[in-house]
């Protein structure tokens, strides 16, 4: 039998309140044992509490050779910024 | 890369701007290769110096310190797991690179191939070859591949009580009995200049005045950021005032600081042992590719069960489905 | 106190005697040894396990058992009142003082016999701790109510692991069912009840009462994937009494010669 055991990509939540973020990658043979190697190689320290593992082969990254296309039109959208706005530094809580 | 003009403009202006590359990012061919050999001798030299360390975990002589020693070893396992994984996002795979450790077609850092003969070893190699490490580290969190980077960003932060360690576990030998402390220092005989070493080959190799041309073109592509003299230096200089506060000597009589220069003078290690422990004449070269491959071997049956067991239940859902 | 003074000179049939004099002091390192032992024994598979990931899991089971042992024998120290740390009494005891059951001294062998005696010792350690939270004795339910949550997760890591060997291939089949043989014969010692226990009442766990929620726990398991726990064709004990087998003689030779090489000294 051949075949070493697929890449998992790991994410972990490390506060409540905190969206998962990716951590590092791992190999396992299934969700179950992915789950467990994730816990001991990335949280020995505490720092999760919550974990997320997603098979490398899973997932659909776009593409470097079309990032013009996909992240330059949102470049120039500054009016959905905060900062686009004048307001009078008197008005309160905006 | 096909090698085209713009595609390589783009990935130095990248470079140029300390901007870092990452995984889907058209690159050089020889950057890739590069950095595949570079990481994966350092993910080698994780896993493989674990043990020498490993070695004493049956044997520490305190649960205090044994605890420590476990912990240790456990986060080198983890460092060469974070080094693995970056080296496939480059597209090799983990058994591929494991196969070339076995077959001796990749490196590993010749530190390992010394013995750990006392217990003060383990505090030497925590205090010298981690700290010797962390020197060669710091500067690659900003290597401008991201994620090796990231991978050393995280295995810095986690070192960081490696060398605390090795260190304490040393002074309680020098604050000892002068059995212990005769151990101590026997550890830095034997220990300090291997960990020279650790810095790689002088910069002007061979008398020459040039600089390797593989440093030039690993400085150029920001993987490497100093030459190994220099760290080397940065490290010598950092550790002899160590050495005072242990109340150990340095086995260098010709070690001592050097006011014009504003750094310590020191002997150089002997190259030739060097080369000769890298091309696989140290004690423990074959020890320790054997040990490795041993295991490997013998954890072949459950890695294929682990592997059957998780096609089976994959069949399993789909049949229901 | 500098373990290995003149305390440490304690010959074994008087520290016997105080231990028989001491009930809690007895009891406690019955728990202790069997998590210190079982701690060496894992931490033997550091650099050889069979995938790195597993390397990082079972040096963390060992470092849970490192630290329960610690506790539970600087505890046994305190109470003795005889001046003996966590350290003397791991490295200046001989094979006969020690206190464990015979399951954990015995050799790793492969993976699915090592495997086989997690699944078997966490399931037991599981239902232990988690009555001994509530014990009169305080010190203990607070070291239990943290090793629980530890000794959860060996259990769980070992039903893992035994379920993938008995439904792997071939091969992992015919190795976990000779790992269960293997251990077998060591199983019915974890659950002898004795004077000891009875004395301490609510202080101590009646390990009797464990066999039933242990087999409930390890049979599902083992169902799972067509295995089960055979009938022993012969059962050891004596680890409570300090009658080991003579694999514990090296074991410990190993883990205490360079401490007792210097006498007195500090690390």
């Amino acid at each position: 039998m051949s075949g070493m055991w697929p890449l998992w990509e790991v994410f972990i939540r490390a506060r409540r309140g905190m969206s998962h973020i990716h951590v590092g990658s791992l190999h396992a043979p299934d969700a179950e044992m992915a789950l467990r190697h994730a816990r001991d190689v990335y949280t020995r320290r505490g720092e999760g509490v919550s974990i997320w593992v997603v098979p490398s082969s899973q997932i659909t990254a776009s593409s470097p050779d079309e990032k013009d296309a996909f992240f330059d039109p949102a470049a120039d959208k500054i009016y959905r910024h905060p900062t686009f706005y004048d307001v009078p530094a008197d008005a309160p809580h905006l | 890369m096909d090698g085209s003009d713009e595609q390589e403009a783009a990935f130095y202006a990248i470079i140029d701007a300390d901007g870092r590359i990452e995984p889907r990012d058209d690159m050089p061919e020889a950057y890739r290769r590069s950095l595949v050999r570079q990481i994966a001798q350092h993910a080698h030299s994780e896993i493989i110096g674990m043990q020498p360390e490993g070695n004493w975990i049956s044997r520490a002589p305190s649960l205090r310190r044994k605890a420590i020693l476990l912990a240790k070893v456990q986060d080198e396992a983890g460092h060469g797991l974070y080094l693995y994984a970056a080296a496939e996002t480059l597209g090799v795979s983990r058994d591929e690179l494991l196969d070339k450790l076995h077959t001796r077609r990749q490196k590993y850092s010749s530190i390992f191939n010394y013995p750990t003969l006392t217990w003060a070893d383990v505090g030497a190699i925590g205090w010298l070859v981690d700290g010797a490490a962390i020197t060669n580290q710091i500067p690659l969190t900003r290597c401008s591949y991201g994620p090796y980077a990231r991978a050393m960003v995280r295995i810095c932060k986690e070192e960081s009580f490696h060398q605390r360690q090795g260190f304490e576990a040393l002074l309680a030998l020098t604050r000892g009995t002068p059995e212990q402390k005769a151990m101590a220092q026997d550890a830095l005989n034997r220990w300090w200049y291997p960990s020279l070493a650790m810095f790689g080959p002088p910069d002007t190799e061979g008398g020459g005045a040039k600089r390797s041309t593989h440093t030039e073109q690993s400085m150029r592509w920001g993987i490497k950021r100093f030459s190994n003299d220099e760290l080397r230096q940065r490290f010598v200089d950092m550790t002899v005032p160590q050495a005072d506060v242990l109340g150990l000597r340095m086995p260098d009589p010709d070690l001592r600081w050097n006011d014009e220069r504003g750094h310590y003078d020191f002997t150089p290690p002997d190259w030739d042992e060097l080369f000769a422990v890298i091309n696989g004449d140290g004690p423990c070269n074959a020890q320790r590719i054997e040990h490795r491959v041993s295991a490997h071997h013998e954890g072949q049956w459950v890695r294929d069960a682990a592997s059957a067991y998780a096609a089976k239940r994959q069949r399993h859902l789909e049949g229901v489905a | 106190m500098r373990s290995g003074n003149a305390n440490s000179g304690t010959r074994w049939a008087d520290a016997e005697l105080t231990a028989r004099a001491q009930p809690l002091v007895e009891y406690t390192l019955r728990l202790a040894d069997d998590a210190l032992v079982l701690s060496q024994r894992l931490g033997e598979w550091i650099t050889r396990a069979p995938e790195l990931e597993e390397d990082v899991a079972l040096a963390n089971i060992a470092l849970d058992l490192l630290g329960q042992a610690r506790a539970l024998l600087t505890y046994a120290g305190q109470t003795e009142g005889a001046g003996r740390d966590e350290d003397a009494l791991a490295y200046l005891r001989d094979d006969r003082e020690f206190r464990n059951v015979l399951l954990v001294e015995q050799p790793n062998g492969d993976f699915a016999v090592t495997m086989a005696r997690q699944l078997v010792f966490a399931a037991y350690q599981y239902e232990l701790y988690d009555r001994l939270r509530a014990s009169a004795d305080q010190t203990l339910a607070a070291v239990a109510a943290k090793a629980v949550k530890e000794v959860a997760y060996h259990r769980e890591h070992a039903a893992l692991w035994v379920r993938r060997l008995g439904d792997g291939t071939d091969e992992s089949r015919l190795r976990m069912v000779a790992g269960l043989d293997a251990i077998r014969p060591f199983v019915d010692e974890l659950f002898d009840t004795d004077d000891l226990i009875s004395q301490l009442g609510a202080v101590a766990v009646d390990p009797a009462d464990l066999r039933e929620p242990w087999a409930a726990y390890v049979d599902a398991v083992l169902i799972d994937v067509g295995l089960e726990l055979p009938d022993p064709d012969h059962t050891a004990r004596g680890g409570r009494l300090g009658l080991h087998g003579e694999a514990l003689g090296y074991l410990l030779a190993e883990m205490q010669h360079l401490h007792r090489s210097h006498p007195g000294a500090s690390w």
